[in-house]
């Protein structure tokens, strides 16, 4: 119950910073906004659904390292140690990675909605679908991102660290975002992917684990 | 010679398999011809490659462990599956060893067979597929899980202070070693590849590998697996002569 109340709070006090500076999800909308208007202008339509699909994901992948890479790298060093000292290190990651689950959510939605409006020449048949893929994209980009960031900012240097630790990591999850979200995109009934969607989830489950068993060897110095 | 058997054996063993891998016969089937005899020498990389990155993520958890143990001993209420479990980490760890530097060396040595088994594979492909580097998700997936190891090396070599960066690493090859075996192990089996054992092609280790082939194929793995450990243990004890010495100067 200890561990509720703390998480609770730090997701509180997460969000309270957020709302007072907007930064990160101004920062990072910002970002996918202009990348996609960017991809807009040099590929001005996308006929091929292939190639819809690959670009959303590439988009997604760099947005979500920009945004939730901020989460540990942001911190100073008293920050961290005020945290250290009040709460115990399970409920930080914890914290961390549900408010970065909420960010990447709310982030992931407004991409694919201003991705839709701009690449109108296709949208998915199965949206619905789809969107369960965005979903489990923020899910898993955060709960994976949120570790390396955390490794990444403990090793001092963050921004190039954190691609090049994150991206062998991401892979595999992303290999099975990508034939997901393709499974939506031709438009297969369901049943084709609960293969993908049960695998996305113990691969999730399997990154939450090691990092609650690895974070607080981490978090002490 | 107490000590040396075993590498006498895995000597005489790869040079066992070398040869009777390129005299002894083997089934003649359709597109493979000659080159199933790349079994022997493809496969046994990877073998030992899981082995030395096993060594490695166990040694990392070992280094992990030097961190906790003053903590566990002041915490005195502790129950009796916490005291099991101390009990267990005691006999297998040796506070005189350095075990950061057996994870960086087995991970050394397992990224070389790595690279081996991608050559070994890609030669086969070029006179099986057609070519050398055709973009199958299991070369793809295989080289992805050697980057993850490179990547193992560029956070080591980003953090000077020796203790921070024995626990970071550590830390970093834990997280990753779950990743590896699902690039592995489980996202081939979802994906269409043409690789043996893969998407209905016929596996060696179904009807072809005949009575004949296991002659050989057995004593190759085990023999590469000892030259790997071989040749981390090796690397380890330059690594620590070298280390003592820069402590010493």
């Amino acid at each position: 119950m200890q561990l509720a109340k703390e998480v609770k709070y730090l997701i509180h006090k997460e969000m309270l910073l957020e709302w007072r500076s907007k930064y990160t999800i101004n920062g990072v909308l910002l970002y996918v906004v202009s990348t996609i208007f960017t991809c807009y202008l040099s590929f001005v339509s996308l006929g091929d659904k292939l190639t819809w699909n690959a670009l959303f994901w590439v988009i997604m992948l760099f947005a979500s390292i920009n945004g939730v890479s901020k989460s540990f790298l942001q911190e100073n060093k008293g920050q961290q140690l005020y945290s250290y000292v009040l709460a115990s290190p399970a409920a930080v990651l914890i914290s961390k990675t549900i408010y970065n689950t909420l960010l990447m959510l709310v982030l992931t939605t407004i991409a694919l909605g201003f991705y839709t409006l701009v690449f109108d020449t296709f949208t998915p048949p199965d949206l619905i679908l789809y969107y369960v893929a965005v979903i489990m994209g923020a899910i898993s980009f955060s709960t994976v991102f949120t570790m390396v960031s955390a490794i990444a900012s403990k090793a001092g240097n963050g921004g190039m660290l954190m691609a090049i630790l994150s991206f062998p990591v991401i892979i595999p999850v992303l290999i099975l975002l990508i034939k997901l979200a393709k499974n939506a995109v031709d438009g297969l009934p369901w049943e084709n992917s609960y293969d993908e969607i049960g695998m996305l989830l113990i691969v999730n489950v399997m990154t939450v684990v090691a990092s609650l068993l690895l974070f607080p060897y981490l978090w002490r110095d | 010679m107490k000590k040396t058997w075993w590498k006498i054996l895995a000597s005489s063993l790869v040079v066992y398999s070398a040869i009777a891998g390129l005299l002894l016969g083997v089934p003649h089937l359709a597109i493979l011809n000659e080159t199933i005899r790349n079994l022997y020498f493809h496969v046994p990389m990877w073998f030992a490659m899981i082995v030395l990155f096993s060594i490695s993520v166990f040694a990392s958890i070992l280094s992990l462990y030097r961190h906790d143990k003053t903590v566990v001993q002041k915490d005195k209420k502790i129950g009796f599956y916490t005291r099991t479990i101390n009990w267990i980490w005691t006999k297998i760890y040796d506070p005189t060893k350095n075990y950061d530097l057996r994870a960086v060396e087995s991970v050394n040595a397992g990224i070389v067979f790595g690279i081996l088994g991608l050559i070994t594979g890609a030669v086969w492909a070029k006179y099986t597929w057609g070519q050398f580097w055709s973009f199958d998700p299991k070369q793809n997936f295989a080289a992805i899980s050697i980057l993850l190891y490179f990547a193992y090396l560029v956070l080591r070599n980003s953090i000077d202070e020796e203790q921070k960066r024995a626990k970071i690493s550590a830390i970093y090859n834990i997280f990753a070693f779950p990743m590896m075996v699902v690039l592995l192990f489980v996202l081939p089996r979802l994906k269409d590849s043409l690789h043996p054992g893969n998407g209905g092609n016929p596996g060696f280790n179904s009807y072809d590998l005949d009575s004949r082939m296991r002659m050989v194929f057995y004593p190759a793995c085990l023999g590469w697996i000892l030259i790997g450990y071989w040749v981390y243990s090796i690397r380890y004890r330059i690594r620590s002569i070298e280390n003592k010495q820069q402590h010493n100067s």
